[in-house]
């Protein structure tokens, strides 16, 4: 539709944008709000320039975070541990990364640090295979913890520069999950505090606004440094990340496109909101 | 928080006009963006919210409501009343194939929770004294297979598999065939994750459902998805002609909005929730309506 004036009708239908891209309607209200103020201040009058506004006011929310977009691996050896809850793509896209590092010549370890799933160890395994990156598991049923030790002392004495540590996914609404998570931290800070670190929360597009909540809870239990929100190839927006980031300060580093090793991009701000708006 | 105490803020809105003389429409109005604010934070699909609000709207201008001593108690009945009648108002069972085996199968985007779903609905029939077996359809997902192995050997279910390297049309055509020669009574197929909008896998789909015509396809959703719920949903359905949904982490803290998304836009009926990663009885839940309006709206 094309507006002829800046009307409540064309404030409804970016309502609706924003919110059917699950932008969430505090955020919503409080962008609305700052364009109407931006329409008075400045006397503006052309709708046309509404939506410009409109972007530009999603872009400044996830750019002001831009600098830290990117991976940090340097100084080696790094650590990348990844959490998120259950089933949002952590262990495909920690397969995506090795391949993503491996390819950049850079030494690549993996952690099979979810040792509750059925054959989450298998999985993993065969996405060391598909990058072609050696892989460090337990038993299923053993303790997490211990992996990550292990794998720890492994990636020293391989000389490894990133490893990549699993986890099992788990809801951030209950305790003893998370504590068990922090129980991984400690192992880290003891054994590898010399360690580059990152901590990668993986957040699916499809979700709702529970992804505010699961941010907020894992991010009190470890220092998330960098979001991955996955699942963008299909018709779901994720724009949950933009109440997270103006929220938690704390980046989208890459997007999943796919299911395949290459479906890994960087997070680009601008090609983001572009699409919150369907536009390629 | 916009939620918090939604009944308490509707109530004390009203009911503090009510102090002032008779409660109008244009104060129902008011107290109508509360409950559409509650809704849309419950990740309810903004058109599914829309219609939702304008059909209590027309109820709760009603003379008997704006003229009660308690127009702020009977709107949240009225919303709760309409809310419940939309997720479905009775609990829907599986139906039960007269010529065993039944078979069902599970459906729905990557990482819903089919395949531990699928565990638990052996479990539980097999308690109820079925013979389950379990189909492995999924030869895409790194170690699918081996996962729906281990499943099913928790709850002593077997299952059928013919590898990664057999079309999924087939695997669920001999896997039928296994459960008729072996006298399984129930036949659980799980399906690979897959987008609404991937052509191929919903042809897929479609052909395993032309080839061994399931009796019950049930599209498993992720109760913490948001918006795009309708439209995952209105695909599956469209394509495939779902039979009812399933509902999975429950046992999470989102308020589970896409459920009334789905059950709008489909109008099939919830059947069973998910509570939890384990397959025991204590991790699946024949869906309750009632439970869920209230879990949406935060009372
Ligand atoms: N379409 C699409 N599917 C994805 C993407 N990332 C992961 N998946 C799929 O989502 C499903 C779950 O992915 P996993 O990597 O197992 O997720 P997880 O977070 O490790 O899951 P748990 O360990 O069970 O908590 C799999 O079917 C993946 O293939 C993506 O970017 N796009
Ligand atoms: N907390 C919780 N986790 C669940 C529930 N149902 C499934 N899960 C977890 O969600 C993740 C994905 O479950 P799967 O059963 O592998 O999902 P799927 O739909 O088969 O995934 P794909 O085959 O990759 O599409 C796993 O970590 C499960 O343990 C539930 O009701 N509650
Ligand atoms: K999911
Ligand atoms: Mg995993
Ligand atoms: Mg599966």
């Amino acid at each position: 539709k094309s507006y002829q004036k800046i009307d409540d009708d064309l404030f409804d239908e970016l309502e609706e944008i924003l919110i059917t891209a699950d932008i969430g309607v505090q955020t919503t209200m409080d962008i609305i709000d700052a364009i109407k103020d931006k329409v008075k201040s400045e006397k503006i009058k052309d709708p046309l320039a509404i939506k410009e506004l409109l972007k530009e006011q999603l872009f400044e929310i996830l750019n002001e975070l831009s600098d830290d977009e990117k991976l940090k691996i340097e100084p080696s050896p790094a650590i990348i541990l990844v959490v998120g809850v259950n089933g949002v793509g952590k262990t495909t896209s920690i397969g995506k990364i090795a391949h993503r590092l491996k390819g950049e010549g850079k030494k690549v370890l993996l952690a099979a640090g979810d040792t509750f799933r059925a054959a989450a160890i298998d999985q993993l395994q065969v996405w060391g295979k598909r990058a072609g990156v050696e892989v460090i598991h337990h038993q299923e049923g053993s303790d997490p913890a211990a992996v990550i030790y292990d794998a720890i002392q492994a990636a020293r004495a391989r000389n490894a520069e990133v490893l990549i540590c699993d986890t099992a996914g788990r809801l951030h609404n209950k305790k003893n999950l998370m504590m068990e998570l922090e129980k991984i931290f400690r192992v880290v800070e003891r054994e590898y505090s010399n360690a580059t670190r990152e901590v990668l929360l993986v957040l699916d597009a499809t979700t709702g606004q529970n992804a505010i909540q699961q941010a907020k809870i894992f991010n009190e239990a470890a220092d998330i440094t960098g979001l991955i929100l996955t699942k963008l190839d299909g018709t779901a927006k994720g724009g949950v990340v933009i109440g997270i980031s103006r929220e938690l300060k704390v980046p989208v580093k890459f997007i999943g496109v796919g299911e395949q090793k290459e479906d890994l991009q960087e997070f680009d701000s601008k090609a983001f909101v572009n699409a919150l708006f369907g536009q390629e | 928080m916009v939620f918090e105490g939604l009944a308490e803020k509707l109530q004390s809105t009203l009911q503090k006009l009510k102090g002032k003389g008779k409660v109008s429409e244009k104060d129902v109005t008011e107290a109508m963006r509360e409950v559409k604010m509650a809704l849309l934070e419950a990740d309810v699909n903004f058109k599914v919210v829309k219609d939702f609000i304008n059909k209590v709207k027309e109820r709760a201008v009603g003379a008997e409501v704006l003229e009660s001593l308690t127009p702020g108690q009977q709107i949240i009945k009225i919303v709760n009343e309409e809310l419940t009648a939309l997720m479905g108002t009775t609990q829907s069972k599986i139906n039960f194939s007269s010529k065993p085996p039944t078979i069902l199968m599970l459906v729905g985007l990557q990482g819903a929770g089919k395949t531990t779903m699928g565990g638990k609905l052996a479990n539980m029939f097999k308690k109820q004294g079925k013979r389950p077996l379990l189909v492995a359809c999924d030869i895409y997902r790194p170690a699918a297979i081996k996962q729906l192995q281990i499943v099913g050997g928790q709850v002593d279910v077997p299952v059928f598999t013919l590898g990664d390297k057999e079309n999924p049309v087939k695997i669920a055509n001999e896997g039928i065939k296994h459960a008729l020669d072996h006298g399984n009574d129930f036949v659980i197929i799980d399906t690979a994750g897959r987008l609404h909008i991937d052509d191929d896998l919903m042809g897929e789909l479609q052909n395993i459902k032309s080839n061994v015509k399931p009796h019950e396809i049930l599209l498993v959703v992720d109760a913490m998805t948001g918006q795009d719920a309708v439209n995952v949903a209105e695909h599956f359905n469209e394509k495939l002609g779902i039979d009812g949904v399933i509902l999975t982490k429950l046992d999470g803290d989102t308020r589970g909005g896409a459920a009334l998304s789905v059950r709008a836009v489909t109008g099939k009926p919830i059947k069973f929730v998910g509570l939890g990663e384990k397959l025991n009885e204590n991790s699946i839940e024949v869906f309750h309506p009632d439970r869920m309006a209230s879990r949406i709206l935060g009372m």
